[in-house]
This record gives C-alpha cells, sequence and structure tokens, in this order.
C-alpha cells in the first residue's frame, strides 16, 4: 500500500521544483540560526541566496559526524529549546554521542514518514506491530512506535531484550509485522526453536529489519526461519531516524527514499565530487523540512548507489541499494580492502553458516592478521573432530577466494559474542598503528 | 540395537569442562562413561548419561551447543585379545571405526567398548552375526 500518494508517486519535475524551494527555505533558516552553518557557508564565500537550483547543492561545504561532535551538544540546534519536544542520541560507542532534536513539527513530519514506511512494508491499519527496537535514546523504538500509531496500526511497545517473553508475546498477542535489528530477529528465532516454538504457527506477514547492515543471504534465512516476508528500513539519527528510506515489499529491490525531505547525492568519500546516478561511492544527506535538527550536506559514511527508474510498486522516488559498506568500517587488511558485509556473505554462502560472526584484527610482526570467530550452532555441529576442522578450513578458503585475504577461523561457542543491544559487535581491531 | 551419544562443542578454556559436569550434576543427570577429542582451539566432548532428554534440555538452556549421534555399545571379553578379535572382524568389512572409548561399568565379566562407527547398520549386522552381544541404549544406560 502506498501511504501517502501525491509524494510518493509525484513526477521528477514537480518533486524537483518542491525540493529547490525547501532547501532554500532550510538553508536561510539555518545560515540565520545555527552559527557553525554560517561559519561554513562565509569561509566559502557563499550566502543561501547564491543557491539558484538544485545542481548548486553541490557548491555548498559538507558537514561531517565530527562537526556534531564539536557542537555537543546542542549546538547545532536551529530552534530555541523552548521549542524542542524531544531528544535522541546515538549510542557514542566510537566517539562522543551526537545529541539530534525535534520539534512538535518534527515528530510528525517523522512519524508520516514511518507510516510511509510500514505501509511499503505491507502493514496496515488492522495489523498488530511487534515493535523489538531498543526503546530509549536510540530512535528505532520510539520511530517505529509513532509510525505505527500514525498509521493506525496496533503497536506492541515490547522493546528489545527479554527474548523469552518477546516469544511468549508472539504467540499469545498474534502480532502480524515485526520490527527489529536483522541480528536480533535471528536471536530470537533461536530462542524460538530452543523454547519449542515455531514460527510457522505464528502471524507474521512481514518483517521490517534495520539499524545495522545485513546482507542478502542474511535476508533469505531471515525469511526462512521467521517465515515472512523481509524488507530493508534504513535511516540514522542525524538525519532523522528509521524512515529516510524503506523498500517496497512488492519488489524487494532498493530502498526509496523519500525525497519530500531529504535530497541525496552520492559523491567520491575521496574528492568530494558529485558522481551520477547509477555509480558507487558515499551517501551525503540534505534535510529539507526538519526544523530542530536541520542536516546540510552530511557525510553519512554509509556506501551505497542509486536508481533513479520507476518502481514497479509505483512508486517514482529515487531508490537507494543495500548499504553494501560504511567508508569508516572498511578495513584495510594486508592492504585489501574488507567490508565486514562481505565476510558475512561468505559465511552464509558456507554451508549456511550462522550469521553470528565477528573479526578480530591484530598485528604480529607488523602483519596484519584476521581471525574470523564463527559461533557454533546445532546446525554446523558435528560429534567429530575432523567435520569441524573441515568446516574451518572451507571458510577459510573461500575468504581467501572471494576477498583475496587469508584469515585464521575460530569456532566459539554459542552466545560468546557479545551483542549490545540487539546489535552485533562485528569488529575488534587491536591493532596499535 | 543402537545407543545414543550427546555431544558437546567446548571452546578450549579453562572451566569450560567443568561448566557441562555442573549443569548435568544440578539436573540430576549420572554420566556412564566419556571421550574428548581436541585441537587447540576446541573440544568435542561426548557422553553416555542415564537420561538424555533430560540432558540435553539443560543444557541447552545453558547455551551449550549439543549434538545427538547414535553408536553402539559392544561387548568385549575381559581378556588379552578380547578387543583385538572383535577388530579382526570388522578389518574386512566397509566399516570404519570413527572413534571409540571405554565404558566404565562391566557387563556380567564382560567389558563394554562405545563404538562410533561410519555405517552404523552394517555394523549391527556384522557384529551379531559373529555372535558379539550389542547393548541395547536402554539396557546401557542403567548398566
Amino acid at each position: 500500500m502506498i501511504y501517502d500518494i501525491e509524494y510518493e508517486t509525484m513526477p521528477r519535475e514537480a518533486m524537483e521544483s518542491i525540493q529547490l524551494r525547501r532547501l532554500q527555505t532550510t538553508l536561510q533558516r539555518v545560515y540565520a540560526t545555527v552559527p557553525f552553518y554560517r561559519e561554513k557557508f562565509d569561509q566559502a564565500g557563499l550566502t543561501p541566496s547564491d543557491i539558484q537550483s538544485l545542481n548548486d547543492l553541490e557548491k555548498i561545504p559538507f558537514t561531517y559526524k565530527k562537526d556534531l561532535r564539536d557542537n555537543y551538544p546542542f549546538g547545532m540546534f536551529a530552534v530555541p529549546m523552548d521549542n524542542v519536544v524531544r531528544i535522541h542520541a546515538s549510542s557514542g560507542t566510537t566517539g562522543q554521542p551526537t545529541v539530534v532534536g525535534y520539534t512538535a513539527r518534527d515528530i510528525d513530519t517523522w512519524a508520516n514518514l514511518m507510516a510511509r514506511s510500514l505501509a511499503a512494508g505491507g502493514a496496515s491499519r488492522g495489523d498488530i506491530i511487534h515493535n523489538a527496537y531498543g526503546y530509549g535514546l536510540f530512535t528505532g523504538g520510539l520511530g517505529v512506535h509513532y509510525g505505527a500509531e500514525k498509521m493506525g496500526a496496533s503497536v506492541i511497545p515490547v522493546s528489545g531484550g527479554n527474548s523469552k517473553r518477546q516469544i511468549i508475546i508472539m504467540k499469545d498477542f498474534g502480532p502480524t509485522i515485526i520490527t527489529a535489528t536483522p541480528s536480533y530477529a535471528l536471536h530470537l528465532a533461536e530462542v524460538a526453536e530452543e523454547m519449542g516454538v515455531s514460527f510457522n504457527e505464528l502471524k507474521f506477514k512481514f518483517g521490517i529489519f534495520g539499524a545495522e547492515p545485513w546482507s542478502e543471504t542474511m535476508r533469505q534465512e531471515i525469511e526462512r526461519k521467521l517465515n515472512l516476508t523481509a524488507v530493508d528500513i534504513y535511516g540514522l539519527s542525524e538525519v532523522i531516524g528509521p524512515g529516510v528510506s524503506i523498500e517496497c515489499h512488492e519488489a524487494k529491490n532498493g530502498m526509496h527514499i523519500f525525497e519530500d525531505h531529504f535530497i541525496p547525492e552520492i559523491i567520491n568519500p575521496e574528492t568530494g565530487e558529485v558522481l551520477p546516478y547509477g555509480e558507487i561511492g558515499e551517501l551525503v544527506f540534505t534535510s529539507i523540512t526538519k526544523e530542530a535538527f536541520p542536516v546540510i550536506r552530511y557525510r553519512t559514511r554509509d556506501i551505497t548507489r542509486l536508481h533513479p527508474e520507476v518502481c514497479t510498486c509505483g512508486r517514482t522516488l529515487v531508490r537507494m541499494e543495500k548499504v553494501s559498506g560504511r567508508t569508516d568500517d572498511m578495513l584495510i587488511i594486508r592492504g585489501v580492502n574488507v567490508f565486514p558485509s562481505q565476510i558475512e556473505s561468505v559465511l552464509m554462502e558456507t554451508d549456511a553458516v550462522e550469521p553470528h560472526y565477528q573479526l578480530v584484527i591484530g598485528r604480529k610482526e607488523n602483519l596484519d592478521t584476521l581471525t574470523v570467530m564463527v559461533e557454533v550452532g546445532e546446525n554446523i555441529f558435528s560429534d567429530e573432530v575432523k567435520g569441524l576442522q573441515k568446516l574451518e578450513k572451507k571458510i577459510s578458503h573461500n575468504i581467501k577466494e572471494f576477498l583475496g585475504v587469508s584469515a585464521k577461523v575460530q569456532l566459539v561457542e554459542p552466545k560468546t559474542i557479545a551483542r549490545s543491544q540487539g546489535k552485533a559487535v562485528r569488529v575488534i581491531d587491536n591493532r596499535k598503528i | 540395537m543402537k545407543a545414543e551419544q550427546i555431544s558437546i562443542f567446548l571452546e578450549n578454556k579453562a572451566g569450560r569442562l567443568a561448566g557441562v559436569t555442573g549443569t548435568l550434576s544440578e539436573a540430576g543427570v549420572n554420566i556412564r562413561a566419556l571421550s574428548m577429542a581436541d585441537t587447540s582451539d576446541f573440544g568435542v566432548l561426548r557422553l553416555i548419561v542415564d537420561d538424555n532428554g533430560k540432558a540435553k534440555l539443560a543444557l541447552k538452556e545453558k547455551g551449550f551447543t549439543v549434538g545427538t549421534t547414535d553408536v553402539l555399545a559392544v561387548e568385549v571379553p575381559d581378556e588379552p585379545g578380547g578387543l583385538h578379535n572383535i577388530l579382526e572382524l570388522l578389518k574386512d568389512s566397509d566399516v570404519n571405526v570413527e572413534y571409540m572409548y571405554a565404558f566404565v561399568q562391566q557387563s556380567g565379566s564382560n567389558a563394554v567398548m562405545i563404538f562410533r562407527f561410519d555405517n552404523i547398520d552394517e555394523a549391527v549386522d556384522l557384529l551379531t552375526q559373529k555372535g558379539v552381544r550389542v547393548i541395547s541404549g536402554k539396557d546401557l544406560y542403567t548398566l
């Protein structure tokens, strides 16, 4: 179902004219109210009125995660605190957290975008949504919650954790839609299995998964184990939270970006040059409707590409491919560029290995070492040591073959790899460089 | 004829074996025989216990990866050449021994060996035809 037929199927020309008007308004506002943006514009010798077309956007300097941290906590807000009704923050696992604010109108915009997203993912009024995204400073839980209420679906605010109780709720309440991080969804499948509950007996039709990178093979595993259609949702708190873009369940072929609120660009991460549709590069967003926390040319560090063709679902919104890596996730191991998501694909293609893995990078005598820790679940366990050793060799061989990097594979007991708030910790880099 | 063995994946870390024995002890499960195969990083612990269902449930609850395998419990005369004569019987067949270990308790005056064969059905036929006694799981767990 298309929730907002007018905007989601708008012809490109009309969309661009709306985008330009909204962009110009946003630039005028941030120039007047956020000292950071005014300085950036002044340094570049620009004023907001220099932006006369969407192509002029590339004249504006980028905004980086570091800029948000430097202005911690509220320095990037474009409205007085009187008008801020909600504050969220990133987890800060990789440094100082970044703090974002919302006005009442921002919350309503976000709810509307999440209602569009849930609809694209298969939900409608009458559905019961099991929302296992964490509630709190993280935007996932509340983002889905407000969108579900906006569209008139019933939402179970179960949040993350207490997995056994989640399975009981699924059995008793009969939810039809699940929203969670993909790794937590697979964890729930494990717990259900331990409890002797089959997802085939549950009522789920669709699942909307995001907030961490996941591969196409992981989608197949989730669809099989949870017996539902799985779609990918994209968002980041700096831009608004979940609901920046969403796959439609009809095509499952790229995520539709809500361009009436966010202008996407793909750039060469090294040079900053804007790349045409279809080319792979770093995704950059400019928000054009947000009041409390607008971002101008924000570097997401996510690697993807854009496709402008109209989708079979009818939406005219540009689609972004599944994020294939992050500019800052990219590991350079003995000079080879490796994205954790590539290792994940190899694992999944090797004998349906559980995607619970962790990469440990070290340095021994000036050489990088890569150890891939893989949890041994029942599906790959063997009572014979040689069977397990064969598996280790096979994984290591496939990694070498597909990625060109040597890795030691280490089998570990289930649930020994840390999962933090439903997000798996994928990389531990012990190199001291 | 067959007996069920449970096997558990263990990392080579201090206290992991005690984790298994502690879990079984709490669950009131008695270990009747065991063998451990290991590499420098991990090991596989194989157990014959008196209550497989209870043992599996308790171990899985604690997060262990547990597998089950059919094995044969074979009576071996407790005298010089006892085991050798049985292995001789198998020598010319296509049945291979993957691994074996001794059971603690005797069956009458005979020793008991646990065998994991690559082809268990053929092994059963071969041994019983030659008059070697194979102890059923039910009898083994309570021996």
